[in-house]
């Protein structure tokens, strides 16, 4: 009854051949298992491009809009908050945001479009441990950040502090500048928020 | 047994009995009529395409699909952009349900029943069903939406369909149970489609309920012979690993 | 190799991964003639391990609410990516565990595998089988459809015929609910399937404690070789049961996906056309009737115009089984070296069940319904309680020393 008795060669291949075909199946019949925990059609849905208006933005002010269940900031910056982008330069940890995450056309000083350089548009969503910083848009005392506060956002959470452009500034917990997310205008009033390609 | 259950035990078997003398038991649960096979191919792009066309312009006032969202179009050929301007007849977004555009409450009020939701009415009731009904209303005086239907007697629902398909009368005294339906309508008032066309737009329609009721349907037969001929390849290899095997037992 | 042989080593030193291999495996000797009827244990075990698998990933999606439990099972069947395959395994695989069940119970009634020193593997298994209506009984609400619904309805008021506050505990409202669904969600999800899951494996550690039973009911421990201990007529489940078991594996596997790719409803008996329509407290769908696996014992329901014996018999119907072991009182085990009369009444009873089944599918105005009900119902209870009698009378064969 030992396997030598037996063709050894037929045995260990029809082994081989059955431990193969059996180790396939398994991880065919694992794959389908493994895709349904990717987000579901009804998340991706959910999460295709969001239009906004963001012609009723006074300047100096901020809106929050909501994609992938993340707030999307549209910030009108007023021409001195702009001025002061290029003055913050020696605070910033990267200034020119070449490891922080943004499209190719916001890879400026205003980490915005050449179309609308003053708006603003960034996930709200601290690049440290995901909190959801506070505008603290005011110069100076006015936004009790001390005197010498150039305007920016600010982390609850662990006190990272970020400039109007939403670049991070030197020492804080959070390595990188805020994200920002693809968007292209609809028109001069609207915008569409995760989608580079206009009307898609 | 007491007496009222032995009364109640002998109605039944005289009922019964009748029924089957009638020789109707195997068609009670269609109304007494046969169901017409509908022709249907659910891998036709352009037939679904029409169906939805038809199910948006028809069915979507008065019946929801609120477990289908309108991006499921795009999985019949079709664009987003094709969807939103031609299929979306409300300001819904593509990402959002086929709700129904009528209040429920109106609805109970002039139906007497809410419209069923349509998303999986397919499953329910099939397809044969499906395509024999939407062509057998019938006018009928007595009913106070002056319709009728063979399939599914003392319809809540007007034929909706009527301006296409034409308005059809029913003949008792020809319809024996268990005869073909369509022997016992006759069309007397012409609609705008032919009966040929009319029948292809209820194919079509019913080939998207088909589809909507379970999108996957399609994937799932092709995967499935994929699986049949790796389990058959399995089947060989192992079959000859047990006979090697049982070789030494034999 | 070397490692491999270090590293096993070390864990036999802390844990018994050889010798239990050795015990229940490489050295666990069953007899050598087993036939077809002797894959559905193991096939079970799969459709086990395959039940809470794919339950697992259904409950990451599926609510137990009465308000989206409807929808998330929509919702599983559409957006979750191959969610309706991990769906249709599922309402298959409970199907097919019954199908797998009933015909390993039959091997056991063909091959009296019930008989002593069996009667505790019996007794588990009944166990597991009343555990197993109980889990499908309770995993058919959830759908939250129509069938799930007014099943779950009908059932509940079997109980209220008996004990109307025990129904009332039982559904934590005046009507099924969301309070029942919660509940019955919890009992599927967890509390049965660890019961199921002990019970199976003190079935297989009593099976393994006694040895296997085969077709000609033989004790092959009874005739051992001299020098080693081995049974004569006995092999190693491991290589020569295990490669079997693989290729009898596939082939249910084969019937399995058949199912859930072509045929996923299986013509309304695995999914009812019914359930497709959520549930509605106020309308009870024209004609209902339980899945097909609980047919048989609710056509005995049925058949008897009392209610409250309806119940009791139907109770009866299922546990009577336990009894099996003390009822039989015949010679020998197999059905092979028994006599005509056990044949028949064998016969008779498999076919009265299958007449049953069909009949609690059948609309109970239909005249025959509930006659041809009745008189198989009087041949189930005929053959278990008749059966201290015939099996004694019954004229056996004389059974062989060895498997040949």
């Amino acid at each position: 009854m030992s396997e030598a008795q037996s063709v050894p060669g037929r045995r260990r291949f029809l082994v081989g051949a059955t431990v193969t075909i059996g180790a396939v199946g398994v991880a065919a019949i694992g794959t389908p298992f493994v895709l349904s925990m990717l987000p579901s059609a009804r998340a991706r849905a959910a999460g295709g491009p969001v239009e906004a208006d963001f012609s009723k933005i006074e300047p100096g002010m901020m809106i929050t809009q909501e994609w992938r269940g993340q707030p999307i900031w549209l910030v009108n910056r007023t021409p001195e908050m702009m001025a002061q982008l290029a003055k913050n330069a020696g605070l910033l940890s990267d200034p020119d945001s070449s490891d922080s995450e943004q499209p190719e056309y916001c890879k400026n000083i205003n980490r915005a479009t050449t179309e609308h350089p003053n708006l603003f548009v960034a996930v709200g969503i601290c690049t440290h441990l995901g909190c959801s910083p506070v505008d603290k848009m005011k110069v100076g005392e006015g936004s009790g950040m001390g005197s010498d506060w150039p305007g920016g956002f600010f982390c609850p959470c662990h006190g990272s502090k970020y400039d109007m452009s939403g670049r991070v500034f030197k020492g804080m917990p959070a390595p990188l500048n805020l994200r920002i997310p693809p968007y292209s205008f609809l028109s001069n009033a609207r915008l569409l928020v995760g989608s580079d390609k206009k009307g898609a | 047994m007491n007496t009222s259950s032995w009364k109640k035990w002998m109605t039944r078997w005289i009922s019964g009995l009748l029924l089957v003398v009638a020789g109707s038991v195997a068609l009670a649960n269609q109304g007494g009529v046969k169901l017409d096979h509908a022709p249907i191919d659910p891998s036709d792009k352009a037939s679904l395409q029409r169906g939805a066309q038809h199910f948006m312009n028809y069915c979507l006032t008065c019946h929801g699909a609120q477990y289908v969202r309108f991006d499921l179009l795009t999985r019949i050929g079709l664009t987003e952009d094709q969807v939103k301007k031609n299929l979306i007849l409300t300001d819904a977004k593509i990402a959002d349900y086929m709700t129904v555009v009528l209040n429920p409450k109106d609805a109970k009020a002039w139906f007497g029943v809410p419209p069923p939701d349509l998303s999986v009415e397919a499953r329910v009731r099939g397809a044969d069903w499906l395509y024999t009904y939407l062509r057998s209303f019938y006018r009928d005086d007595q009913r106070d939406s002056g319709w009728n239907n063979l399939v599914f007697r003392q319809v809540a629902m007007p034929h909706v369909l009527y301006e296409l398909q034409g308005e059809q009368d029913i003949k008792a005294e020809e319809g024996k149970p268990g005869e073909h339906h369509v022997a016992t309508l006759v069309l007397t008032k012409p609609g705008k489609l032919s009966p040929k066309e009319y029948d292809q737009f209820t194919a079509d329609l019913v080939n998207y309920l088909v589809f909507m009721a379970e999108p996957d349907q399609q994937t799932r037969i092709r995967i499935g012979y994929g699986v049949m001929v790796f389990l058959a390849l399995a089947f060989v290899i192992t079959r000859a690993l047990k006979h090697e095997y049982w070789k030494d037992i034999h | 190799m070397k490692a491999t042989s270090r590293l096993l080593g070390w864990i036999d030193a802390r844990f018994p991964l050889t010798s239990v291999w050795k015990e229940h495996l490489s050295e666990y000797y069953a007899p050598k003639n087993f036939n077809f009827w002797y894959y559905f244990g193991s096939l079970a075990m799969l459709v086990l391990v395959i039940q809470i698998v794919t339950g697992i990933f259904l409950t990451m999606n599926y609510k137990p609410d009465a308000r989206f439990a409807f929808a998330s099972v929509e919702y599983i069947m559409r957006d979750v990516d191959y969610g309706w395959l991990i769906r249709y395994m599922h309402s298959t695989g409970a199907s097919m565990f019954f199908v797998v069940v009933y015909l390993h119970m039959m091997r056991g009634l063909m091959y009296g595998s019930y008989r002593k020193p069996r009667e505790l593997i019996w007794i588990l298994g009944m166990a597991i089988y009343l555990c197993l209506m109980a889990e499908a009984f309770f995993g058919y609400l959830l759908p939250w459809g129509q069938m799930s619904y007014w099943g779950a309805q009908v059932i509940v008021s079997l109980v209220d015929a008996i004990s109307p506050p025990v129904a009332l505990w039982i559904r934590g409202d005046y009507v099924i609910g969301d309070a029942t669904l919660n509940r019955f969600f919890a009992f599927h999800v967890i509390a049965l399937p660890l019961v199921l899951v002990m019970l199976v494996f003190m079935h297989i550690v009593a099976l393994h404690e006694v040895g296997s039973n085969n077709p000609d009911g033989i004790e092959i421990k009874e005739k051992k070789d001299p020098v080693t201990g081995i049974p004569l007529d006995g092999i190693p489940f491991h290589p020569y049961y295990t490669v079997k078991d693989i290729m009898g594996v596939v082939g249910f596997l084969a019937v399995y996906f058949g199912i859930i790719f072509f045929a996923p409803e299986m013509g309304g008996y695995f999914l009812e056309d019914n359930n497709f329509i959520p549930a509605d407290p106020l309308k009870t769908p024209l004609h209902i009737s339980p899945v097909w696996y609980f047919t048989p014992f609710y056509a005995i329901l049925r058949a008897i115009p009392q209610k409250q014996l309806g119940v009791l018999a139907m109770g009866v119907a299922v546990v009577i089984f336990f009894l099996l072991p003390w009822l039989d009182r015949g010679l020998v085990k197999s059905i092979r070296y028994r006599g005509n009369l056990f044949k028949v009444a064998l016969g008779l009873f498999v076919l009265a069940f299958l007449i049953l089944g069909y009949m609690g599918t059948q609309d109970p105005s239909l005249w025959y319904v509930n006659p041809v009900s009745r008189v198989c119902a009087l041949v189930y209870f005929g053959f278990f309680v008749l059966m201290p009698i015939y099996t004694r009378l019954d004229k056996t064969k004389p059974v062989p020393g060895r498997v040949v």
